[in-house]
């Protein structure tokens, strides 16, 4: 399977990213790892014009410590946050979550901020910086913006991010308490048929492929912070959803499965 | 475009379109079929080489992608070893092609280039693995021979573990 043809441009900085897609518009898509974007491609679900390749920009690939956060650049590779010390010592969830990833070869391409850009409801990494109470940097032509994990994504594959806006870095607090992920799926390196994150000891609970964004399991974060057990607070987590049915599960499946590895994460995370 | 890399040591210059695979470019341009297409959607592995030393699935890079990178396929793999000295047995191979022929680590082979390439990419992060990590490890390539029984055993031997 090819792709439909399209340009290649190569962004040598965001600047230049930006202003090739302030040029190109909708016809044109950025590409960091491409591990989402060219197999939508090869499918011919996505059929972009030109393709900006932003992954050569080295000033977006480095993972520092910031004010009260740990800044990730939006290139930085799932590999290596993966293997990362500081991400192991300040912000362990994203580096676990990062080694659940597809496969080995996978997590050698894709980006943070390419999976974070991409908005897929099924992936982990979104998920993860959701439950962190991360914020998303984004630079656009009239400079930079923050925004909350939480006002971020708004449907299958969207965000608010505009046409000509490229996220720059991503920045995860640290110094928070315990917290587990927790993948369900039947086959390796296969997305989560439902996937829960629970972050700093359950203040943040998000949840993978139960609706059309990764979403904040509020009912059970709520019902966390008033003292509930881990199962009370567990029994809410899919309240008022409507998850979504495919090949793998169906909704009530998937609600049930939301509960159960909920409360499971919020055990390991040590929620009584 | 012109897209230049360097591929097993050999610089390589080709006009391709921006939508070529990489693992086209690799088996129709620069001509070297040791690298398989399985099922060109990123599952499968077959199509395992090396960009920059790392493994990666070629069916889902594009050549441009890979320009002015150096890349390792099944074909290049036996002089990285003979360079570095690791290189072992009648052939001259690297450890882990003749891990692979001393295991059994293959019944159809086709899946055997990736699977290699992607074993190798894998011991350089994890040069002592357990057979758990092993199996986590190569999670990204399937055998629908016969299992992979052969396959943990010949990367626990490239490793020096069995």
């Amino acid at each position: 399977m090819i792709p439909a043809a399209f340009d290649y441009k190569v962004a040598e900085s965001a600047e230049q990213a930006i202003s090739l897609l302030g040029e190109y518009g909708d016809d044109a898509k950025l590409l960091a790892g491409g591990h989402s974007l060219i197999p939508m491609m090869k499918f011919r679900l996505a059929t972009p014009l030109v393709l900006i390749d932003v992954a050569r920009i080295s000033d977006l690939s480095y993972i520092r410590q910031g004010d009260g956060h740990l800044a990730i650049g939006a290139m930085t590779k799932h590999c290596e946050l993966e293997t990362s010390d500081i991400v192991a010592q300040q912000a362990p969830m994203l580096g676990h979550v990062a080694s659940l990833v597809g496969d080995p070869s996978v997590r050698h391409r894709g980006t943070l901020g390419g999976t974070l850009a991409h908005s897929d409801p099924a992936s982990d990494l979104p998920a993860a910086v959701l439950a962190l109470g991360g914020t998303i940097v984004a630079q656009g032509p009239n400079g930079s913006r923050q925004i909350a994990a939480n006002e971020f994504f708004t449907g299958y594959f969207e965000s608010v991010l505009a046409a000509d806006e490229i996220i720059t870095e991503i920045q995860i607090p640290t110094g928070t308490a315990g917290w587990n992920y927790q993948k369900f799926n039947r086959r390796a390196q296969d997305w989560a048929i439902v996937g829960v994150g629970v972050a700093d000891g359950g203040k943040g609970i998000s949840l993978v492929n139960m609706g059309s964004t990764p979403l904040r399991a509020t009912a059970a974060e709520e019902a966390v912070a008033s003292g509930a057990s881990a199962a009370d607070a567990a029994a809410l987590a899919a309240q008022g959803l409507t998850p979504p049915e495919d090949n793998n599960a169906d909704a009530a499946y998937r609600t049930h499965l939301a509960t159960v590895l909920t409360r499971r994460a919020l055990e390991a995370a040590g929620v009584a | 475009m012109d897209v230049s890399m360097n591929v097993n040591g050999q610089s390589q210059s080709h006009d391709v379109e921006p939508r070529t695979l990489l693992v086209h470019h690799i088996r129709e341009n620069v001509g070297l079929t040791g690298t398989n297409i399985g099922c060109d959607t990123s599952s499968c592995g077959a199509c395992t080489v090396h960009i920059d030393g790392q493994s990666v699935k070629s069916c889902t890079v594009l050549a441009v992608q890979a320009a002015d990178s150096d890349i390792t396929t099944i074909e290049g793999l036996a002089a990285t070893a003979q360079s570095d000295g690791s290189a072992t047995g009648e052939q001259n191979w690297h450890p882990m092609q003749e891990a692979f022929q001393q295991c059994h680590a293959l019944q159809c082979g086709y899946c055997t280039p990736g699977m290699v390439m992607a074993a190798t990419s894998f011991l350089k992060e994890n040069p002592n693995p357990t057979e758990a990590e092993v199996r986590e490890g190569l999670e990204g390539n399937l055998c629908r021979c016969t299992g992979y029984h052969n396959i943990v055993k010949a990367v626990l031997s490239a490793a020096g573990g069995a």
